[in-house]
């Protein structure tokens, strides 16, 4: 690792406006090698823009995304897919023409292919995609269109394609919102699978039971200002974020 | 099928389009070779419009204006000293790439209807530029007396002939690229694009680069079909080179076929292009665009796939009943 201080994503007073609307205000954060980070805040809070400033999505006004050890600024997200930032969508957009397989087939040819060069025959690529079916349960569906899918599968999907990747770093957008109780402990299961094979992981999640169990450190966003940041139980007591995120 | 690799496939190709050429020697109707010439040129456009629409889901519009740069530069280069017609479709091809590539940086941001639009707009202010200039004919249009036949090697071809095998050879090279592409990396970025641009991004496809690479792919092969096109009529005015049936024709004929195989615009080509020569012949050249007109609209109500969506229907219940 050659980050500045060992954090594997640092991310520097940033600031993104949309017009006059401020949506990201002087944000600080780090994230180490390995972590597994809880990223809360109410609706609009500027979640969403922060993971699409540190992928790409969007480029931020002012400030700046430095990535294991290099800076992220000014480039386009494929490149920072290739970096190692991996981020799974709020809303899953899968290739809705492709097979599942083929789903995944996309970041080994683009994005892993890329990266290791021209290692992977078609057949180990297969083998690939049907291994992270399986990861994720759906290696029964591989031939299967994504419109076949359910909503807690078609998360699956979406976690098993950003996983594809081969990331360093990989951020879960709301990734069980209107999950069943038994579905939230399956994606979870999955993130701490992969968080245990060295995936440095951040969780944007509303759902507190899941982001408190899942989190070794809890950052919290209100109004596109970070007001919290710390041990999960500490952060959950902090006055402010009791006042702004869990109402009172 | 997908057991044929392209090598085997290109074999193929050949091999059929070597029938083709010599049962049309068979024959040797002149007639047979003007009106197969159209339907070949339009299966190049259609394929042409397919890489860009049907495998990137940009709707091109314009598909007249890079027809009519690829016999422009014929023209233009007629008039300054002749060369013979593979190079001018090379240069064609080359100008029309260049157009295409202009059109793609331009308009890389646009999606939706906003890029159909400006693809309009591009057909639009070229069809000016050429109206305006001169050299190349004007308004007036330009004339190329296309010599009776070729000395090639000792042997005499008739010239027709010889545009309708360059036209069968170009055809063949759409067709391999157009199937090669649709199996290749390049081929998977493609339909990422098609359904998807941030989760493509996402997944690492440049998105900006691939779409450039089809923005002047599709163009050039356009811009090829165009090259030849002042001998094959002899006389080249703006409004038959930008003519509208040009850009309705390589739209309606991947539609009718399906987009998202290099099968969809040669079946749509061969079916719309063959219609219309039947009706120029029995009923009038007029009633050309109502046949599209009315098979797109029966198309779109009946096989919103095409032709090929249709038969992928038919085998998918076929199989689970």
């Amino acid at each position: 690792m050659t980050g500045t201080k060992g954090a594997l994503l640092h991310v520097d007073n940033i600031t993104k406006r949309f017009f006059g609307f401020v949506a990201l205000d002087g944000i600080d954060l780090e994230v180490q090698p390995g972590e597994r980070l809880g990223l809360i805040g109410p609706n609009g809070s500027g979640k969403s823009t922060l993971v699409n400033c540190i992928c790409g999505t969007l480029q931020n006004d002012s400030g700046s995304v430095q990535f294991d050890g290099k800076t992220l600024d000014g480039l386009a997200a494929h490149q920072r897919t290739h970096r190692g930032v991996s981020r799974s969508f709020q809303l899953p957009r899968p290739f809705h023409s492709m097979n599942l397989v083929d789903n995944l087939r996309i970041p080994l040819l683009y994005t892993v292919h890329a990266r290791v060069g021209p290692l992977r025959s078609t057949g180990d690529l297969d083998a690939r995609c049907l291994e992270l079916l399986e990861m994720v349960g759906l290696a029964k569906k591989a031939k299967q269109l994504p419109r076949d899918l359910t909503q807690v599968e078609m998360r699956k999907l979406e976690l098993a394609r950003a996983v594809a990747a081969e990331p360093k770093l990989l951020i879960a957008d709301e990734s069980m919102a209107g999950l069943s109780h038994s579905e939230i402990e399956d994606i979870l299961k999955l993130l701490m699978q992969l968080n245990e094979r060295g995936i440095t992981i951040i969780l944007i999640e509303h759902i507190m039971s899941a982001v408190m169990s899942f989190s070794q450190r809890l950052a919290v966003l209100v109004s596109g200002k970070k007001v919290a940041d710390g041990k999960p139980e500490e952060v959950v007591r902090d006055p402010e974020v009791v006042r702004a995120y869990l109402g009172q | 099928m997908s057991s044929v690799n392209t090598a085997k496939f290109s074999l193929i190709t050949i091999a059929v389009g070597a029938v083709v050429m010599a049962f049309a020697h068979w024959v040797h109707v002149d007639y047979l070779y003007f009106a197969s010439y159209t339907i070949l040129q339009f299966i190049v456009l259609a394929t042409a419009w397919n890489i860009l629409g049907g495998y990137c889901g940009y709707v091109n519009f314009g598909s007249a204006a890079f027809f009519a740069m690829g016999a422009y530069s014929s023209v233009f280069i007629h008039k300054l000293y002749p060369l013979p017609v593979p190079l001018l479709i090379l240069i064609g091809g080359i100008v029309s790439g260049l157009v295409g590539f202009g059109m793609g940086y331009l308009t890389l941001r646009l999606r939706g209807s906003f890029f159909a639009i400006a693809t309009l707009a591009l057909a639009v202010v070229l069809q000016t530029l050429v109206v305006n200039w001169d050299f190349v004919g004007g308004s007036r249009g330009a004339y190329i007396i296309r010599p009776e036949e070729l000395e090639f090697a000792g042997i005499t071809i008739n010239y027709i002939e010889y545009l309708f095998g360059l036209m069968l050879l170009l055809t063949m090279i759409a067709l391999v690229t157009a199937r090669t592409i649709e199996r290749s990396q390049l081929g998977f970025g493609f339909a990422t694009i098609r359904d998807d641009e941030l989760a493509a991004e996402a997944s690492g496809v440049p998105t900006l680069r691939l779409k450039l690479i089809a923005t002047t792919l599709s163009g050039a092969f356009m811009g090829m079909a165009g090259a030849p096109f002042p001998y094959y009529i002899g006389y080249l005015q703006p409004s038959s080179a930008f003519g509208l049936e040009y850009a309705v024709n390589s739209i309606a004929m991947p539609m009718i076929g399906g987009t998202t195989s290099w099968v969809g615009p040669l079946i749509g080509a061969i079916l719309l292009g063959s219609a219309q020569q039947y009706a120029t012949v029995t009923i009038s050249s007029a009633v050309n665009l109502l046949i599209v007109g009315l098979m797109l609209v029966g198309f779109v109500i009946i096989a919103p796939n095409g032709l090929i969506g249709l038969v992928q229907g038919w085998r998918r219940k076929w199989r689970q009943p």
